[in-house]
């Protein structure tokens, strides 16, 4: 039997050739879908139009209504809107799942003998990389408007590695709506009322103590407000300063990989 | 595990049940599929077929029975089972945004061929589907024939030596059909062993050297499409009359005569006989007796049409309860019988 599983396959298994092609499995799907996003430059354009435009909106429009003690409103801002931004961005984790398994290409990757793991690894790979470019566009954005981070590169660079951890977890829970939901319209329609109350209750676009009290429980302590004040207290310091909130949203952003990767794999063998 | 009885795929009592709405999709299936042989799994929408595939190719789960490919068990051997088989068809697809060359790429790379080979193979599978010249072009351009040539290339990548097609001309134009016709054609030559899904009995008749016909998730009817259209009589006899009441009473007329069930669509009838043309001569001499016209006549040899309309009743709408008993119990005897 020995010989002809080897005739017959390409490559036969061993543990260690396992995880080397697994690896190139999500290699290859990344690839694929980062093909995807230069080919169709429209959704690439419109995604970033949107958080550019709620840079401009929180700037000059709200902005001005809202006191902030100690810094200015965009500095206040801007870590807030970057986690804004790559919570409302991964939803695109969630459609871009559903076509897939919508076009029936989930389908012909289910029957090929590649990597279980390769197209939630390749997914949600490329969905980091389009997320690198979101930060450094509206790193440019926000320069532009005004932001002045007092964070030195280093500290920059560790409050985007937090806020793309915390993205990355993230990923997976839109990566286990979108193969749950009956098609992309409908994997959109679930993630917005989940990710409102997370991003807006949060410290994100106001101070948490402006909220009614019975509120600001929630809105203190949910993953969204620590990330932002992790990135808050490296990017911009001062009255902001709080070491010990980077550690709690190191800590919730595996909790939920630990919590998510599992359900969203399941549904995956599944769906 | 053994081969020794030069089976490509084996199934036995495989069922699925969707849980949403109860449905019986696969309801105890049997599959031989020798070694080199063009199977065809013949059967209306719904009747199992895709399911069946989607469970060969290790897709989905049966929820029992046992099948294996070339020996190995589905479920306990998907990734040798994945190794070697190809599935192309209706559900399985190409990526719309991909070009074509990078589609075979992809798909070559996601089934282990080293880098320097998978980009000759491509561009040889390119060549050989007649699609060089659309190589560099996002499958999105394609037209509906050159995207099931590309998804049967995408199948072929890896050389498997057992193919699934499922459903690979549904939707297609009469031209395209011929050309992909020609295309598995050539395959087979090659000697892979396909399994091919189908609604089109001409489609099945040109292409398999056996026939499964499936209904309900229960295998009905198997067999060379030669035997099939033999079990079911020498000649067929359709008769359209001037009216449905007219058409009703000579249906009854035939059923006297021939001890077999008619199949009544409106004013048309079609039986399937041994003595066609002196069950016919008969027939016309009581329809006029009758007092009722006649408004064309046929005698012709069964197609697979015939056979599967005999199988499937699906066309039945014969008055007498105890005609359409009848059917039932053809189809019944059939599934008995060993291929």
């Amino acid at each position: 039997m020995t010989d002809v599983a080897e005739r017959q396959s390409p490559s036969a298994p061993s543990t260690f050739n396992t995880a080397k092609w697994a690896v190139s499995d999500i290699l290859t799907v990344t690839k694929r879908n980062l093909i995807h996003s230069i080919r169709i430059p429209e959704a690439l354009f419109f995604s970033s139009l949107q958080p550019i435009m709620f840079v401009l909106l929180f700037r000059y429009v709200f902005g001005g209504a809202i006191p902030v003690p100690g810094v200015s409103y965009v500095n206040y801002l801007m870590p807030g809107i970057f986690v804004q931004t790559l919570c409302f961005g991964a939803v695109s984790t969630s459609i871009g799942l559903a076509e897939d398994l919508q076009s029936g290409l989930l389908e012909r990757f289910r029957a090929l003998p590649m990597s279980r793991s390769a197209v939630l690894g390749g997914r949600t790979t490329a969905d980091v990389f389009r997320n690198v470019f979101v930060i450094t566009l509206m790193t440019a954005v926000g320069l532009a408007v005004g932001f002045r981070p007092v964070a030195t590169v280093a500290q920059y660079a560790l409050a985007c590695g937090i806020m793309l951890l915390f993205s990355y977890a993230l990923m997976w829970g839109f990566a286990w709506i979108g193969l749950n939901a009956a098609n992309a319209e409908v994997a959109q329609l679930m993630s917005f009322p989940l990710l409102f109350p997370l991003t807006f209750c949060s410290s994100a676009f106001v101070p948490v103590n402006t909220l009614p009290t019975w509120l600001q429980g929630f809105a203190e302590n949910q993953p969204v407000s620590v990330v932002v004040n992790a990135s808050r207290s490296l990017m911009v310091g001062g009255p902001f300063h709080s070491p010990g909130s980077v550690w709690k949203a190191l800590a919730w952003s595996l909790g939920i990989l630990v919590v998510l990767v599992p359900l969203a794999v399941r549904s995956y063998r599944r769906a | 595990m053994d081969m020794a009885n030069g089976l490509a795929v084996e199934a036995s009592g495989l069922t699925k049940v969707f849980r949403k709405g109860e449905v019986r999709a696969l309801d105890g299936f049997d599959l031989e599929v020798p070694i080199g042989q063009v199977v065809g799994l013949l059967g209306p929408n719904g009747s199992g077929k895709t399911t069946a595939v989607r469970v060969l190719s290790t897709v989905l789960r049966p929820d029992s029975g046992h099948a294996s490919i070339m020996g190995y068990d589905v479920t306990k051997q998907a990734g040798a089972v994945r190794r070697t088989i190809g599935l192309a068809g209706q559900y399985a697809t190409v990526d719309e945004h991909l070009t074509g060359t990078e589609n075979l790429v992809m798909v070559g790379r996601l089934c282990h061929l080293s880098r320097p080979s998978v980009a000759p193979r491509a561009a040889e599978l390119m060549e050989q589907f007649g699609l060089s010249d659309a190589a560099d072009r996002p499958v999105k351009t394609y037209s509906g024939g050159m995207r099931r040539r590309l998804d049967l290339a995408a199948a072929l990548v890896a050389r498997p030596p057992v193919l699934f097609l499922d459903e690979p001309t549904t939707g297609l134009d009469p031209q395209s059909r011929l050309g992909l016709w020609d295309v598995i054609e050539a395959l087979v030559q090659g000697g892979t062993t396909v399994l091919l899904t189908t609604q089109y009995l001409e489609e099945a008749d040109r292409l398999a050297d056996r026939i499964v016909v499936i209904d309900h998730g229960k295998v009905i009817a198997k067999g060379t499409p030669a035997e099939l259209k033999a079990d079911l009589g020498a000649t067929v006899l359709e008769l359209t009359l001037e009216s449905d009441e007219a058409a009703a009473s000579a249906a009854i007329t035939l059923a006297d005569l021939s001890g077999k069930a008619p199949f009544v669509d409106g004013s048309h009838i079609e039986l399937t006989v041994e003595e066609g043309p002196a069950i016919a001569a008969e027939a016309l001499r009581r329809i006029d007796a009758d007092g009722f016209s006649l408004l064309g006549l046929s005698l012709h040899e069964p197609s697979l049409d015939d056979v599967f309309l005999s199988l499937t009743g699906r066309k039945v709408e014969v008055d007498s309860a105890a005609v359409a008993a009848g059917n039932t119990r053809k189809g019944r005897k059939n599934s008995k019988e060993p291929a």
